[in-house]
């Protein structure tokens, strides 16, 4: 909790919360960051096993062989997330499902899923992005700025 | 009537005619499903989305508390009901099926006890001869609603607890067999400051303590009086932090004969973190469970507090607290 809010507590609130701390089991966060480690560890080379197969098997070199890797990751979390077996992984794994493709896909098909009973348009068009929505806004406002300056010191560097 | 500051004590003590429970498939491999009195095993229950399924329930309760009494719902004055679904809508869909009069209620968790206490004020009052109280909760619903969709992969913590998939309700008459309501005390709201929607057990914690020393100051009563305290949806946090602040509160009851419902309705092993939650969660276990074993004179005396928090999820966005409430009722057979 911020300082600032809890400036705004009473000395009874304040008191309580401490007395209530006590009793609150911790997040396991030693036990967590391991499972993350693990679980992400194990996606991503799953992904590195497609990436091979794609370079091996077909006619992709390492770069090209990105979007056929990431589809076919985007399809299996999808999928799991549909069998209802995505959130049981992540509740175990934690961070670990949440960082890499998979994660991405996980809160698209979720929110889908679960706003098709509004429909279509309002339902899962508007609820799509519920989740996702955040991450591509401020990815794509932080990448302008991240691109203005890259362009502003290439231009006044490069005179 | 009215004694002490804000409690009843009922001169004819109405009589729960027939009480009933339904549950989900979750509820089913709990630890009470033998008391409830239809389970599906399925979370839509045939329905096209988790609210229907929802109201299903709720109006399965119903019929079944009526079909158990042996009445007709033409018969029923009043039907109090309460949810969790933003403008209670399961309640309030299932009041147009009954078609039977209907007040709608809202005290989150604790409505089911809110619910009791005003069905058996109606009918001591002799503002009814039949009341029919009830509330429903669906775990879909509800994350859907207050957290993120069902299937999304957001690991929760040790102090989260899981919404009670189900329904219950209770049919309150002016005489009959059947435990009696005795007295009830209204609760206060009661704000720690707490605002982690995922830590409720311990933001409803004081308004479950904050009820029971009223009821105990208003009647004049010590809590050896009653057989079972149970607390509503505390779970494993909640309850013991109300448990550690009645004692400190001068208030002690004894560890065996103070539960909750939260606590109750799963199995250990069931993955439920910190336990059962929802308006289903008190209503389920007080309308099955208890009331069973009031019926089977296993306890005589039985004091429900059910909790809730009086959150939206407005206001936990906007980084408000979470105001807690709790209502208590007292049971004798």
């Amino acid at each position: 909790m911020s300082k600032g809010k809890k400036k705004k507590l009473t000395p009874v609130q304040r008191e309580y919360q401490a007395f209530a701390a006590q009793r609150e089991p911790r997040r396991p966060l030693l036990t967590n960051c391991l499972r993350a480690f693990l679980v992400g560890g194990i996606i991503c080379t799953i992904g590195q096993g497609f990436q091979w197969f794609y370079t091996t098997y077909f006619n992709f070199d390492r770069v090209t062989a990105g979007s056929p890797t990431a589809a076919s990751m985007i399809i299996i979390a999808v999928l799991l997330t549909g069998l209802g077996v995505y959130d049981h992984i992540a509740q175990w794994g934690g961070g670990g499902t949440i960082v890499p493709v998979t994660g991405f896909a996980n809160t698209l098909a979720s929110a889908a899923i679960e706003h098709r009973s509004e429909g279509f348009v309002l339902g899962v068009g508007g609820n799509m992005f519920k989740i996702a929505g955040p991450v591509i806004t401020f990815g794509v406002f932080a990448a302008f700025v991240i691109g203005t300056i890259t362009v502003l010191i290439k231009t006044v560097g490069g005179m | 009537m009215l004694q002490g500051h804000q409690s009843w004590v009922f001169k004819t003590p109405p009589a729960v005619l027939s009480s009933a429970a339904v549950g989900g498939p979750f509820e089913a491999r709990g630890a009470l499903a033998e008391d409830f009195d239809l389970l599906h095993d399925d979370l839509y229950m045939g329905e096209s989305s988790f609210e229907k399924a929802e109201r299903k329930m709720l109006e399965e309760a119903c019929s079944k508390a009526l079909e158990k009494a042996g009445r007709k719902k033409e018969e029923v004055n009043f039907f109090l009901s309460g949810d969790l679904i933003n403008q209670i809508i399961s309640s309030s869909f299932a009041a147009r099926t009954l078609s039977i009069p209907y007040l709608g209620i809202f005290a989150a968790c604790s409505s089911s006890m809110e619910g009791l206490a005003l069905a058996s004020l109606l009918v001591d009052s002799g503002a009814a001869q039949l009341a029919l109280t009830a509330t429903s909760s669906h775990n879909g619903a509800v994350e859907k609603q207050f957290r993120y969709p069902t299937e999304y992969g957001a690991q929760k913590p040790p102090t989260a607890q899981w919404t009670v998939t189900g329904a219950g309700a209770a049919l309150i008459g002016r005489e009959g067999a059947g435990p009696k309501i005795t007295a009830a005390t209204i609760g206060r709201v009661v704000d720690m400051g707490i605002s982690d929607p995922y830590n409720l057990g311990t933001a409803m914690a004081p308004a479950a303590v904050d009820t029971l020393q009223a009821h105990f100051r208003d009647l004049g009563f010590d809590p050896s009086r009653y057989d079972l305290i149970v607390t509503g949806d505390l779970g494993r946090v909640g309850h013991q932090i109300a448990y550690d602040l009645l004692i400190k509160k001068g208030l002690e009851i004894p560890a065996d004969k103070f539960v909750d419902c939260g606590l109750l309705i799963y199995r250990e092993e069931q993955p439920v973190m910190a336990g059962g939650s929802g308006c289903a969660c008190s209503a389920t276990v007080t309308y099955g469970h208890l009331f069973n074993r009031l019926r089977r004179g296993e306890l005589q005396r039985l004091l429900v507090v059910a909790t809730g928090a009086l959150l939206s999820p407005l206001s936990y966005q906007q980084k408000e607290s979470i105001p807690c409430i709790a209502h208590a009722v007292a049971i004798e057979s």
